[in-house]
């Protein structure tokens, strides 16, 4: 099927073909036959033999040998050399049969059934593997039975290891020895062998050898993986850590009405904490967890533990693991009393339980403790406050001058992640420093695209190592500009640089207090009075992506209009966001907007002037919970009660999202499905808290 | 080059069904069920599934099931997973799912999976993430997921991801496109996609692209039209679908296609000839690249060609019909 030129054929090739044809034809009809009157003679095996050596994909045969085998091996009174001799004969049909097509699966398999009966000498297998390889070294299916003859014979990790360093000596560009290089020394570096422990060393040669590769040809992509797999080896830590929270460490959290006097004091007011009476306690890990649950996490305050607290992971995957963990301190519940201060603590990890899905424990308990007070009794909103409308319009936003006001965006000593991430080894400093002078050397003397790549990742990975030694990111600028190198030098992959340089552009932003704060706003209408909220705006800033979003849990009201944004992926994290604006964007379909729903204390969303509706091809289809992905039921009554005549295709999936949703405030112009009339009164239905669609108070 | 002729491609297809009596035929005759549910998705993805005679298909389809509940890839041979999946694809494009004994085809696959999570294609063993993609996709359009042990079959999933993000057939198995999109796919219906390393996974997908603008199945190999699919279909899983060039292998793949006659100058075959699409340019054609062919022209939202499901691999409205109604 495959690598077949295109040619007509001759009439005398025609004659042959066609008497071929009807060889393999009648070949398959008998040996059909046989098959299904279980004949295992020596005539029938013969014609088993003819079919798979012209067509080893006939699986039916493989199967039939099985069969013969096991017949003859009943009929043999249990004489081993018998035996012997009847699995031999099965060795010689397969590689008779993978001279043919040496990518046959049923041939490899029926090779691993037969080794796997243990009548068979192994040592013949690995003569047959150098073949193979020599003939192909790039064989899949060779080096998946070289994997399970070495286990079979429980080959050492460490000879193979060498065997691996064999093959890229002899040829770099050798990616599957680079792979299963990577898998050798994982399994040794996990298990801490003697000699290859510690990492550090492991890695400084890896380092020197793949260099060898990049260095004598950049474009051969055979080293590049596996050098990013080094970055990423020399740079996370196994174990989990948290690398941030909301509240965060020391933070005062007051609760106060709408008619209180203005603070001198810095905190900030949370408007939608106290619509709701719901807190969100936040927790954010470098990779995905499982085992967040109150045996694991206490929360407490003087008053005592907490009970009752469920956490939950914002996925939905069947493992049950995720980087970020939330649990609701239900205020009505917590029974505090008005206007004093009570000190929360969160425990993490003082219990085993926390583990990532490769199988490291969290190790280090630590505890969050911030401030809470109330100054007013929750109450319900009244139904008939209805608010004010909020506008994104420039005019409407202040910039924050002072530090004073910004204590709410954390100190920097948490920006910088002192508190949670453990001191960087001076040797991981030192290893990505050193990378990052052999590819500049690469850069001067060859222009290329793995090197300007390879340089921006490593200038990455040095200041988010360095940035909890309170450098911040010293790198952003040189950054930013390979990224603009790579949008010229390599334009098919151009998408790619740009969302590379929208996270580049989002970490630096958050680096630090001062480079925060230039984008920190306050809402005009509600200065005076001090109940509104501190408005983070990145607008035209060419974002095609989210990020950092680990900076962002603190942020109530989010401009992101004026951008590129496809998706937002990650946004779910932001618990207490009230207000987004995403108009000017190019968000294609509803379930983008997926992240939203778990949002509980969204009131105000922008959605105007984006894509959705016009395409056919929804790129976030199982990002989003849906019955197609069992994360979710189809409510196929209530559908239909509210959706009337609306037709259904796309409907269900503005269905899905809108349903979850509480807004108040609600703007959709600019879409292609934003002037159908009948689908705005379906939204309508669906959002029974909206008091404005498009700026239009609704009855 | 310019546009992709659908006609031919019609033509081709349905002369490729009647056709068993060529070599190509005859040799990949074991496999025929796989080569119906490639014809027939293409055929209705070109809006031309009306074409065809529903009932002989539906009821040749039938009789290639066995007491086990599984369904071979022709009459007379052996049942096994990958014809099972083909098998209740076709039916689900004829919307004849009803017809199927439902405890019957999910006991087969129920009794396929191992201890570890895996699953095996027959009662012969061969393990394969392959196999994992097509229980949880066959038992999912069955809407009988719930009776494999599911935990257990993505953390074997799990097993196989590699360092760049990437999965194998088997545990410490190099990465491959048409792995990737079965474990991706079986992620995706499993509401796992977070378990994928998106960024990672995404920059090894998008560099499969290659100078001519077509893609290949993992580094430094030749480009095919099916890796149209199976890089195209995870790409768009994970949402990165953007960081390739899109023009640049809808040109590859209208490339790919057989237009001209003038190739034929006997007419020996000058009907089945004329159509489909091949591996490569000027390679020859076959059903399984003409489908993957219009198949990832879909996925690029090619004018003319319904909107294909990424992970279900049906189109777009026979998903929907399964999970909606």
């Amino acid at each position: 099927m495959h690598g077949r030129p295109r040619k007509a054929l001759e009439p005398v090739d025609a004659a042959a073909q066609s008497a071929k044809t009807e060889k393999l034809r009648l070949l398959q009809s008998q040996f059909l036959a046989n098959h299904h009157n279980r004949i295992y003679s020596k005539e029938a095996l013969e014609i088993s033999v003819r079919l798979l050596e012209i067509n080893p994909e006939s699986y039916t045969a493989w199967n039939y040998r099985k069969l013969a085998v096991e017949h003859l091996v009943s009929q043999s009174e249990s004489n081993p050399d018998t035996i012997k001799s009847i699995f031999d004969e099965e060795l010689k049909v397969v590689e008779s049969a993978l001279r043919q097509n040496f990518k046959s699966y049923g041939a490899w398999h029926h090779r691993k059934w037969v080794l796997s009966k243990g009548y068979s000498s192994i040592d013949n297998e690995l003569r047959l593997l150098d073949r193979f390889q020599k003939a192909d070294p790039r064989n899949f299916h060779a080096w998946n039975y070289r994997r399970f003859v070495c286990a079979l014979m429980k080959r050492s990790d460490e000879d193979e290891l060498n065997y691996t360093e064999k093959m890229i000596g002899t040829n770099f560009s050798n990616y599957s020895a680079w792979h299963n290089r990577s898998v050798l020394l994982s399994n040794l570096m996990k298990r801490e062998v003697e000699g290859h422990f510690p990492k550090e060393k492991v890695l400084e040669e890896e380092y020197n050898l793949v260099q060898n590769a990049l260095f004598t040809d950049p474009d051969d992509q055979s080293g590049w993986f596996y050098h990013l797999w080094l970055i990423d080896q020399t740079v996370k830590s196994d174990a989990p850590v948290l690398v941030s929270s909301w509240p965060f460490p020391g933070s005062h959290i007051t609760l106060k009405g709408n008619k209180c006097l203005h603070d001198h004091g810095s905190s900030i007011s949370y408007p939608s904490l106290l619509d709701t009476g719901i807190i969100p306690l936040i927790l954010c890990f470098n990779q995905a967890v499982e085992g967040i649950e109150s045996s694991t996490v206490a929360v407490k305050s003087e008053l005592g533990i907490v009970e009752d607290l469920i956490w939950k992971s914002l996925s939905t995957n069947s493992l049950n693991t995720a980087q970020v963990w939330v649990t609701y301190l239900n205020l009505r519940n917590l029974k505090l009393q008005m206007s004093r201060s009570y000190l929360i603590e969160i425990s993490i990890g003082h219990s085993e339980g926390i583990m990532s899905s490769s199988g490291y424990h969290y190790s280090r308990p630590s505890e969050i403790s911030f401030k809470l007070f109330v100054e007013t009794a929750f109450t319900e909103p009244a139904e008939d406050q209805v608010g004010k409308m909020i506008s994104w319009e420039n005019d409407n936003f202040q910039k924050i001058e002072h530090f004073q006001e910004a204590d709410f965006i954390m100190s920097d000593r948490i920006i910088t992640g002192n508190d949670y991430i453990p001191a960087i080894s001076n040797w991981c400093a030192e290893t990505i420093g050193n990378e990052i002078n052999s590819f500049r050397v690469l850069l001067s003397e060859s222009d290329c695209k793995i090197g300007k790549l390879t340089l921006a990742r490593l200038l990455t990975a040095y200041d988010s190592i360095s940035s909890a030694h309170d450098k911040g990111m010293v790198h952003s600028e040189e950054i930013l500009e390979l990224y603009a190198d790579l949008l010229k030098f390599d334009p098919t992959h151009s998408s790619y640089y740009k969302d590379e340089r929208s996270l580049v552009l989002l970490r630096q932003i958050t680096s630090t207090r001062e480079s925060l704060l230039q984008y920190c706003h306050h809402d005009r209408n509600s200065i005076e009075t001090n109940d509104g909220y501190v408005c983070l705006r990145l607008q035209n800033l060419s974002l095609s992506r989210m990020g950092s979003i680990e900076s962002l849990l603190w942020v109530q009201m989010l401009d992101l209009g004026h951008n590129e944004l496809k998706s937002i992926e990650g946004l779910e994290a932001m618990q207490l966001l009230a207000c987004l604006n995403l108009g000017h964007n190019k968000i294609g379909t509803f379930t983008a907007l997926g992240p939203l729903r778990l949002l509980k204390s969204l009131k105000v969303l922008n959605i105007t002037h984006n894509e959705i509706g016009s395409r056919s091809v929804d790129t976030t289809r199982y990002l989003c919970s849906s019955p197609l992905s069992h994360t979710e039921e189809f409510d196929c009554d209530l559908f239909e009660s509210l959706s009337g005549d609306v037709s259904a295709p796309s409907m269900w999936e503005a269905f899905l999202v809108f349903k979850s949703l509480n807004l108040k405030q609600l703007d959709i112009t600019g879409n292609a499905f934003a002037g159908d009339n009948k689908i705005r009164s379906f939204l309508v239905k669906l959002l029974p808290t909206l008091k404005w669609l498009d700026g239009e108070a609704l009855p | 080059m310019g546009e992709l002729v659908t006609e031919k491609h019609v033509r081709y297809i349905l002369a490729a069904e009647k056709r068993k009596d060529d070599f190509e035929s005859v040799v990949m005759e074991h496999l025929r069920m796989n080569g119906v549910y490639w014809g027939l998705t293409t055929l209705d993805l070109l809006g031309k599934l009306d074409t065809v005679d529903v009932n002989e298909f539906v009821s040749w389809v039938m009789s290639c099931q066995h007491e086990s509940g599984g369904f071979s890839g022709n009459i007379g041979h052996d049942p096994h997973i990958l014809y099972t999946l083909s098998a209740v694809q076709v039916l689900a494009l004829f919307n004849k799912l009803d017809i199927i004994d439902v405890d019957k085809v999910t006991k087969y696959i129920v009794s396929l999976q191992n201890e570890d999570g895996s699953f095996s294609g027959d009662i012969w063993g061969e393990v394969d993430t392959r196999f994992s993609y097509i229980a949880i996709s066959c038992l999912s359009i069955l809407h009988c997921l719930d009776k494999i042990n599911v935990e257990k079959a993505v953390k074997y999933i799990l097993s196989c991801k590699n360092m760049d993000g990437g999965f194998g057939c088997t545990p410490g198995g190099e990465s491959h496109a048409g792995q990737i999109f079965c474990c991706v796919g079986a992620l995706a219906i499993t509401g796992s996609l977070d378990l994928v390393d998106k960024d990672l996974l995404g920059w090894w997908l998008c560099e499969r692209q290659v100078k001519s603008g077509g893609l290949n199945g993992r580094p430094e190999k030749l480009p095919d039209v099916c890796y149209s699919w199976w890089v195209l279909s995870s790409l768009i899983m994970i949402d990165r679908v953007h960081w390739i060039n899109k023009e640049k292998l809808i040109k590859f793949i209208l490339n790919c296609q057989v237009v001209l006659a003038e190739l034929l100058s006997c007419d020996f075959e000058s009907d089945t000839e004329n159509g489909g699409i091949s591996d490569r340019p000027d390679d020859a054609v076959d059903i399984f690249h003409t489908y993957f062919g219009v198949a990832g022209l879909s996925l690029l939202e090619y004018p003319g060609v319904k909107p294909i499901d990424p992970a279900y691999a049906l189109p777009v409205d026979v998903v929907d019909r399964i999970f909606f109604k």
